[in-house]
């Protein structure tokens, strides 16, 4: 096959998922391996149209296990590598992810999540929140999460997460929902061939002649030198609190604070909307990385502001990391919708306008 | 000095290749696993492609082959070295590229990776070593334990009805249009490891070819979790693993056309 030219930059109008595969494709994706899974797979159909006549390669494997092993040895060998699934196929990558995280290897892994628990349903849920940003498989660990709300997001994490994850060596996550995968909207693609990669040092490419042998592992069997590993990986995840990014909007001066990620901040930020022609002052604040998650921003604000309310499409996950921030100094109430139901701006209006009674 | 007391065809034993690391094995007295390694890091060595050699380690008792053999190394997860090894050798295909897995590892819990990546046919050496035990939790029960075989957790001795039979896996993934090479061998003799030599020798030249998955699977022993000395041992693979497994080759490229073919009888 003839293989086209870099592309440029180009405004079109693009469904979630293919413009993330097409931003991947622009990031100098060198590898994508993956399994199909609803509601995702334009990810890997879009992959394996464009791929052959752009660079990087894709491969479908027999599995999510097998997918997450890919990409750890690609991630060892020096690639740019990302897989992609949905909620039960990023349960069956936990184990992976843990020894990728343990061998301190970059890579992009998006969950485009469905309802749950189970096999649950194929529309759109925030049920993955625990399992993003609290590890999720064995061990202590933790993945650089970014949570997009627009298909413009979808396309500017997959740069972003690609950034993080190889200035810290670890594996980043862009968490987002069956709705953002599935929905159109305008977006702007930077142009291909900008991102460059450089293979690291610590790759997997052939011991060369005078350089000891390279040796990706996560097994550290002595327990001082496990411990060592810990205490670095900690240190890592410490460090990375500079990279926290977050929204606020209309919060100066607002007396309750509607805090929400992903596709909900977007209907959070209209029922604040509603709110404010009814005389009652909402506020927003939206999670932009759920790790490192925005704990300053949100004690700050509750110095002032004596009511949240975290609305998810969950059953009340990140609402735990809310109150921790906020640690008693305000109200914080949760309003959730789970199962692949997307709360409207009317219902979360019903709620703050009894949080004000 | 460079004068030879034996013929080097007969040469079985060489004090330290370059492409080992020199640290001494862990293995318990009279493994095969040391010989295997041994074996596999001379072919490196005598090929000269130390420095395009990417091997992958398993997980069981040779999770440790990193710390022998002197090339770069990857540590897969448990029965998933097969998937490791087939992204590193699509994103790396001027490399050389091995796995290296034991019963448990890649006829068990691998067993989709296995079939799925030789189905591919990755341009990749497989190297099975089946001593029809798991050796590091301590002599369980393995896929490809014999019927009748005693392990911790076939106390009374493996039993077809409630516990399956034994595995022949490589038989079965010569049969993939994907396998390119299949051959079991052993390390229980000179004649054996000189035998094993020349298999892995024709591995790495035929993934020159990029023609598809060479595997080759070796007979060893486990001493310890069979619970017998080193030399019982080997008598036992004699009387019992190698009518189950015989040696030889099961899937050979034809002299005429390269194309593979199954060899007669298997």
């Amino acid at each position: 096959m003839e293989k086209q030219e870099l592309k440029g930059k180009e405004i079109k109008l693009m469904k979630g998922n293919e413009a993330l595969a097409e931003a991947a494709i622009r990031a100098g994706l060198d590898a994508y391996f993956g399994y199909p899974i609803t509601p995702q797979s334009e990810v890997m159909e879009y992959l394996t149209e464009n791929i052959p006549l752009r660079r990087g390669l894709v491969l479908q494997a027999e599995s999510e296990v097998a997918s997450i092993n890919m990409v750890y040895g690609a991630a060892g060998a020096g690639a740019r590598v990302m897989t992609s699934s949905s909620s039960p196929g990023m349960s069956l990558m936990q184990e992976g992810i843990s020894y990728i995280a343990s061998a301190q290897l970059p890579c992009l892994l998006v969950n485009v999540m469905r309802g749950g628990p189970g096999l649950g349903t194929i529309q759109p849920s925030q049920g993955d929140y625990f399992q993003a940003v609290k590890g999720g498989g064995h061990g202590d660990y933790k993945l650089f999460t970014l949570a997009p709300s627009t298909v413009q997001e979808m396309v500017d994490f997959v740069f972003e997460g690609f950034k993080m994850a190889e200035k810290y060596r670890v594996p980043a996550m862009l968490l987002a929902d069956g709705a953002l995968g599935q929905m159109m909207e305008k977006v702007e693609l930077p142009a291909e061939g900008q991102f460059p990669h450089v293979i690291p040092d610590w790759a997997t490419t052939g011991k060369k002649e005078g350089r000891k042998q390279n040796v990706i592992t996560s097994l550290f069997i002595q327990p001082e030198k496990m411990e060592q590993i810990n205490l670095d990986l900690q240190a890592k995840y410490k460090a990375m609190e500079i990279e926290v990014k977050s929204e606020s909007i209309n919060t100066e001066d607002a007396d309750l604070i509607l805090v929400a990620f992903g596709l909900v901040a977007r209907i959070c930020m209209k029922a604040a909307e509603l709110a404010r022609e009814k005389g009652i002052k909402v506020g927003v604040i939206r999670p932009i990385t759920l790790f490192p998650f925005p704990t300053e921003v949100l004690n700050t604000t509750a110095d002032r502001v004596k009511k949240f309310l975290v609305v998810e499409m969950n059953a009340g996950q990140m609402v735990e990391d809310v109150r921790l921030s906020i640690n008693g100094k305000a109200d914080v109430q949760f309003y959730g919708r789970m199962g692949g139901m997307i709360p409207n701006p009317e219902e979360i209006l019903t709620k703050l306008e009894s949080m004000m009674k | 000095m460079e004068q030879f007391l034996i013929n080097p065809d007969c040469m079985v034993y060489d004090n330290h290749p370059v492409t080992l690391t020199g640290e001494p094995f862990h293995y318990c007295p009279g493994c095969g696993h040391g010989v295997i390694h041994k074996v596999l890091m001379e072919v490196v060595r005598d090929l000269g492609i130390q420095e395009e050699v990417i091997g992958v380690a398993p997980v069981g008792c040779s999770v440790f082959a990193y710390h022998y053999m002197n090339v770069d190394m990857q540590e897969a997860a448990h029965g998933r070295a097969s998937a490791v090894a087939t992204a590193i050798k699509r994103v790396r295909p001027q490399n050389y590229v091995f796995s290296y897995q034991g019963d448990g590892d890649l006829a068990a819990i691998g067993t989709a990776e296995t079939i799925h990546t030789v189905n591919r046919g990755e341009n990749i050496l497989m190297v099975f070593v089946n001593n029809a035990i798991y050796g590091m939790t301590g002599g369980q029960m393995a896929p490809t334990s014999l019927i009748g075989m005693k392990t911790a957790t076939s106390p009374y001795g493996r039993d077809a009805a409630s516990m399956g039979n034994p595995i022949k896996i490589t038989e079965l993934l010569a049969q993939l249009p994907g396998a390119y090479y299949v051959a079991r061998h052993a390390v229980h003799t000179p004649n054996a490891v000189r035998k094993l030599t020349k298999a892995f020798k024709n591995a790495f030249e035929y993934q020159k070819l990029n023609r598809g998955t060479c595997f080759i699977e070796v007979v060893s022993n486990c001493p310890s979790g069979w619970k017998m000395s080193p030399v019982q041992s080997i008598d036992w693979i004699e009387k019992n693993m190698l009518p189950m497994f015989p040696l030889g080759d099961i899937k050979v490229p034809d002299p005429k056309t390269g194309d593979p073919v199954m060899v007669k009888n298997n």
